[in-house]
């Protein structure tokens, strides 16, 4: 065990660094904050990045198979927009729009990967042609912002367990004593690692993952060794469609609202590439994980929040935000040029 | 049948994508002619108009397609635009619109080095810089739209008109032989095809490639100036995010026009069909009045349907 | 030895790409328990013959039967389950994944219907065990390991697939001594274990170690299958290449050695080349001779600027030269070419035109100012076709629909066109057609008459023998022998090679 996690470190540097830079990042920022390592501030937090998270991970899977997916955040916009109409009345009728919004990104990512597969179409043109389609198609559930999303669900999602509980009126209403423990942890956080251990864990551990990671490393070596190579790229895509799904679900439901936002997707889709590149993944593919992907997500956040820290003697600029962030963008990504200066061979520059 | 079938795989998107800007000609003015009774597709003036304002996209796509040769991608043309649109603004007087351009080519220059000389993917790498440049703009700004205004130079080269053509048409034109000049008769433009083709072997011709993927970008980022400068002349005034309309259709056109996205193939004369099948569709559906979500969606799969049309052809050529 | 009905025959089988035949109407068995070697020169169709056994290439015509029963295979994964495992020269290997995963890379081990690491490590450790390799942990990844523990794992993958039939493809070139006598020791068990094993090899003393029955081919035709020690070497020397050697090369001048022109002096980079001494002279072929590996590609890619890190002196003329990149190694100065190693990726543009590959190294050449005049491209082009008779259409169709002997002659016309002084070339007649070959040979001998300085590598000694001035042999990264005149000969090159010749120690 020690051993294979020895092992994990040597080969997933980008991954751990990224996780040391996360933790960095935050523990500076919780110091700074007035009410710093305070529930509140953990969970505005957590509601904040949850869904750059969830757009992360969907855009890892079309970019360890070496391709990139252009439309995941107009997908997750699509999602929202269903899930902001559908996503009311009745227990029943409320699970049925959580089921159908998720269900209409997945099923769009799975045209994704059929457009790609069997079109014979570069996954990034193809991508950025279906992500207009998906707009087109958001803006027609829902041509005006708005929604009438329940209250007490929007309420239950993005705040403690606690207060969970307490809405639907269990384990004495969030005051049970075994529940204490955990009573403070923000739910869209939990929402987050739920989703990532029912289907990013099993997808890694069967022959189709096995086969993304493969086909990004060197596709005539899967193609060689019999992998399900087409099956690999079709669910790649969907799954991007999934989990681009769970975002717009969540935005929806934590903003009360859907709003067919041209811009707000394409920015949702440029931060999805960044935060996999600085969760330690390759774009040529390949190599990473979904979970890196999650702490870059989490990073670009909290860089982000910095900008809002305004007390006494530290204070940024809001103005230079943007700048702020393109510089950290370029010199994360840029680190990882050093190999090159191992290059013996020029040549091998080019491979 | 056969005149088609001796055409070479780079000629062939062109007279596709000729076939649907013929198409889409048929298709408006079949509508305009039976809801209004009037042909304005047909109508020059009307034509000269919408080109006017393609003229933009075609100096935006004119750029991306140096970069997009060599299968890389320029995603720093929003705010590259942008910059040199409200640089040049800002320094109004005869230096405005030398100063547009030079911003687009200094943008150029660090997009090149990042990526001849650090290998960041090009996708990654110009997306930072894009941050970077709006980070810049909204810095130097405030986030508001500069209260400069366009020189009479700029204004002129966008809006005005000479013998009824408008000026910027004429630009267009300008950009576009001096880059079909580049690709076809100069040592830097084949070096750019054989760079695109196969980096390995071009640089073992002793094709310096660094040289050639930090002189497209300056290309791609003098060409996003360039449309900066014209755009700010046409709008009077430089605002942020004026460049971010121009990105995906850009790449659009290119794609269209029968560029491998993968770098290596494509004639200049395909992206100039592209923008024209872009800028057509646009004003068709806007005749029609059409709602955003459906111009979305019809934008969306004209590319897949032709995109899914050429691939055919790859299929049986190969 | 071959009793019984043989696990696999091949019926009538040809395989065809365009208008090149690889294979040409091939009757094959072999049986059970037998370690059976394939044998023939480069081209000679054995990689084809494979391919088709192992599902990779689907065949123009006949038919394949395993155990009596006709087979029909559409992907590798259909052969695998059919118990044919290959392994191949390009290695099967996923870089980015760890060593277990590859060796259980299509069928995993599961538990709960997610793949089970800790089973899939245990499958690694007991496969690794078997070959001799348990030193490799089986949690590192693939593209961390050397190139022969790489092979090792690729052997010990093949090995979990249960084969019935196990080809080895070359599968000794990339080891160490210590694995090839695993290797050697495993082939004997399997044939034990009652395996079929298909061994491809050039190193023929393995081949006389190994095998019991063997096969030669050649020229894309099964020439004939016997028995180990009932033909003498000469004997099979003489059925691989199918006559008299030598006769189809130009004739070499008598003349003195003329004075050095490009003179390498104690070269050395990184671990492939340990100081270096070599001269070549204007007017002569010097041949790089020596078994694959050994140093002789990395010294060609070392003169043309393409390695950081050299150390040692390179002079061109009397004058120190040191290139950082193929661009300064071709210009003034050095006035290198280089007819790189695979013309597929490292020589062509293949979907560019033959006019566009062919200026590709001289649009200096062909320019007034930036500008490319189309005359003199014309004019540029035309000369290059003529000269090196390439046989195109039109110079506009792209360089991938030539025959690969034309499209080497698009490489050479390429670089001739940049009029050098010294032409480095690097195994130029690979898969190449005997024609073909012929008028490369002739060219060389032309262009060395014309003063060109030519540094020749080739893996084949009847090519160092009927084309080169002198032949310097490298092994493990040096020049061990100089060989010159009637001194090259077969035996004194694989001696070398070998770097068991205690005579004409010249390095």
């Amino acid at each position: 065990m020690i051993e294979r996690f020895k092992y994990s470190l040597r080969q997933n540097r980008g991954f751990y660094g990224a996780l040391l830079g996360l933790i960095v990042l935050y523990l500076l920022y919780n110091s700074l904050h007035p009410r710093g390592f305070s529930t509140a501030v953990l969970i505005q937090n957590a509601n904040e990045a949850v869904v750059l998270a969830f757009v992360a991970v969907a855009q890892t899977i079309p970019v360890l198979i070496g391709g990139l997916d252009l439309s995941v955040g107009a997908v997750m916009t699509l999602a929202s927009c269903i899930a902001s109409v559908l996503v009311t009345g009745s227990p029943a009728e409320m699970t049925l729009g959580i089921i159908l919004s998720v269900l209409a990104g997945t099923m769009f990512g799975l045209l994704n990967g059929l457009v790609v597969v069997y079109g014979r179409i570069q996954p990034i043109i193809a991508t950025l042609a279906t992500g207009a389609i998906a707009i087109g198609l958001a803006l027609f559930v829902r041509p005006q912002p708005g929604g009438d999303i329940d209250g007490d669900l929007n309420w239950a999602i993005t705040n403690a367990v606690f207060d969970f509980a307490e809405t639907y009126g269990f384990a004495d209403d969030g005051n049970a004593a075994w529940l204490q423990p955990i009573a403070w942890i923000p739910v869209p956080l939990i929402i987050l690692t739920a989703v990532m251990l029912l289907v990013w864990v099993p997808y890694r551990r069967s022959v189709t993952g096995r086969t993304a990671y493969a086909i990004g490393s060197a596709e005539g070596a899967a193609y060689m060794s019999g992998l399900p190579i087409a099956r690999a790229k079709i669910m790649a895509f969907t799954l991007a469609g999934f989990f681009a799904g769970c975002a717009g679900l969540y935005l929806a439901i934590q903003t009360s609202s859907g709003n067919a936002d041209v811009v707000q997707a394409g920015e949702y889709t440029l931060k999805s590439i960044a935060a996999v590149v600085i969760g330690g993944t390759s774009l040529l593919g390949g190599v990473g994980t979904a979970v890196g992907s999650i702490f870059g997500a989490f990073i670009i956040r909290i860089i982000e929040f910095f900008f809002r820290i305004n007390i006494g003697s530290f204070s940024i600029d809001p103005l230079l935000q943007t700048l702020f962030q393109g510089v950290v963008l370029l010199v994360a990504v840029s680190l990882g040029s050093l190999r090159l200066t191992r290059i013996k061979n020029r040549l091998d520059v080019f491979r | 049948m056969n005149f088609y079938k001796s055409l070479d795989s780079d000629t062939k998107p062109i007279i596709i994508a000729l076939g649907f800007v013929i198409m889409i000609l048929i298709v408006g003015t079949i509508y305009t002619l039976s809801t209004q009774g009037t042909a304005p597709l047909l109508r020059p003036s009307y034509v000269l108009q919408q080109l006017q304002v393609g003229s933009f996209l075609g100096i935006v796509a004119a750029g991306m397609m140096m970069v997009i040769l060599l299968g890389h991608i320029d995603l720093s043309v929003p705010w590259t635009l942008t910059a040199a649109a409200m640089m040049a603004t800002t320094v109004g007087g005869p230096m405005a619109i030398p100063t547009g351009i030079a911003v687009g080519l200094a943008v150029g220059l660090f997009n090149g080095l990042g990526v001849a000389y650090l290998r960041v993917p090009s996708m990654i790498f110009t997306l930072g810089v894009d941050q970077v440049m709006r980070g810049l703009m909204v810095a130097h700004t405030g986030g508001y739209a500069p209260d400069t205004d366009a020189t009479p130079l700029m204004r002129f080269l966008a809006a005005e008109k000479i013998a009824g053509v408008p000026v910027a048409i004429f630009v267009w034109i300008a950009v576009s032989l001096v880059i079909a000049l580049i690709l076809q008769r100069t040592g830097f433009g084949r070096s750019v095809y054989a760079t695109g083709n196969r980096e390995a072997a071009a640089y073992l011709s002793g094709i310096r490639t660094k040289r050639v993927i930090i002189g497209s970008f300056m290309l791609s980022g003098a060409c996003a100036g360039i449309a900066g400068v014209l755009l700010a002349g046409y709008s009077s005034q430089a605002y942020q995010g004026m460049g971010n309309p121009y990105l995906l259709p850009a790449i659009a056109a290119v794609v269209l026009g029968g560029t491998r996205i993968l770098g290596g193939r494509g004639r200049y004369l395909g992206t100039v069909v592209g923008v024209i099948l872009i800028v057509l569709l646009n004003s068709v559906l806007s005749i029609m009045q059409m709602p955003e979500a459906g111009r979305q969606i019809i934008y969306g799969s004209v590319i897949i349907g032709m995109l899914l049309v050429y691939g055919r052809n790859q299929a049986v050529t190969s | 030895m071959a009793n019984g009905s043989p696990i696999v025959a091949l019926k009538g089988v040809s395989k065809h790409f365009g208008a090149t035949k690889a294979l040409e109407n091939v009757d094959f068995a072999c049986h059970s328990g037998s370690t059976h070697a394939i044998l023939g020169e480069n081209g000679a169709g054995k990689s084809t013959l494979i391919k088709i056994m192992s599902g990779v290439l689907d065949p123009t015509s006949g038919t394949m039967e395993m155990e009596g029963k006709p087979v029909s295979f559409s992907k590798p994964s259909d052969a695998v389950d059919k118990g044919i495992v290959c392994i191949f020269q390009e290695l099967s290997l996923v870089p980015d994944l760890s060593v277990a995963a590859n060796i259980s890379l299509a069928n995993p081990p599961k538990r709960f219907g997610l793949i089970d690491h800790k089973a899939q490590n245990r499958i690694a450790e007991e496969l690794l065990a078997r070959i001799n390799c348990a030193d490799v942990n089986p949690n590192s990844l693939i593209r961390d390991l050397s190139l022969s523990r790489r092979q090792m794992v690729e052997i010990a993958k093949a090995l979990g697939k249960n084969p019935k039939v196990l080809i080895l493809d070359e599968a000794t070139s990339a080891l160490t001594s210590k694995d090839v006598e695993t290797v050697y020791a495993l082939l004997g068990q399997l044939k034990a274990d009652g395996i079929a094993s298909l061994f491809i090899s050039h190193r023929m003393h393995e081949v006389e170690a190994l095998c019991d029955t063997l096969s030669v081919f050649r020229n894309g035709t099964h020439v004939e299958t016997f028995a180990k020690g009932t033909k003498s070497d000469a004997d099979i020397v003489r059925l691989m290449i199918g006559r008299e050697v030598g006769s189809h090369y130009p004739a070499k001048p008598n003349r003195p050695r003329p004075a050095p022109f490009l003179k390498i002096e104690q070269l050395a980079w990184e671990r492939a080349l340990k100081g270096v001494n070599l001269e070549v002279g204007k007017g002569e072929i010097v041949g790089l001779g020596g078994l694959d590996g050994q140093g002789q590609k990395e010294l060609l890619l070392s003169l043309f600027g393409v390695m950081r890190g050299l150390q040692g002196t390179v002079t061109v003329d009397g004058t120190r030269i040191a290139p950082n990149s193929p661009a300064k190694a071709k210009a003034d100065g050095a006035n290198i070419a280089l007819v790189p190693e695979d013309r597929k990726t490292e020589g062509l543009m293949l979907p560019m035109s033959i006019a566009d590959n062919l200026i590709a190294a001289s649009f200096n050449k062909v320019s007034n100012g930036p500008f490319i005049d189309g005359k003199k491209e014309d004019a540029a082009v035309r000369s290059a076709v003529e000269k090196l008779q390439i046989k195109v259409g039109d110079v506009e169709n792209a360089v991938s629909t030539l025959s690969g002997g034309n499209q080497q002659k698009v490489v050479i016309a390429k670089w001739l066109m940049t009029d050098p002084d010294i032409i480095l070339l690097n195994d130029p007649t690979r898969g190449i057609d005997v024609g073909t070959k012929q008028e490369i040979y002739k060219l060389m001998r032309e262009l060395a008459e014309e003063g060109k300085a030519i540094l020749f590598y080739t893996t084949d000694y009847a090519e160092l023998i009927g084309c080169c001035d002198r032949v310097s042999v490298m092994y493990d990264g040096r020049i061990v022998s100089e060989l010159e005149g009637d001194a090259i000969t077969e035996e004194a090159i694989v001696a070398a090679s070998l770097n068991i010749g205690t005579d004409g120690e010249a390095a």
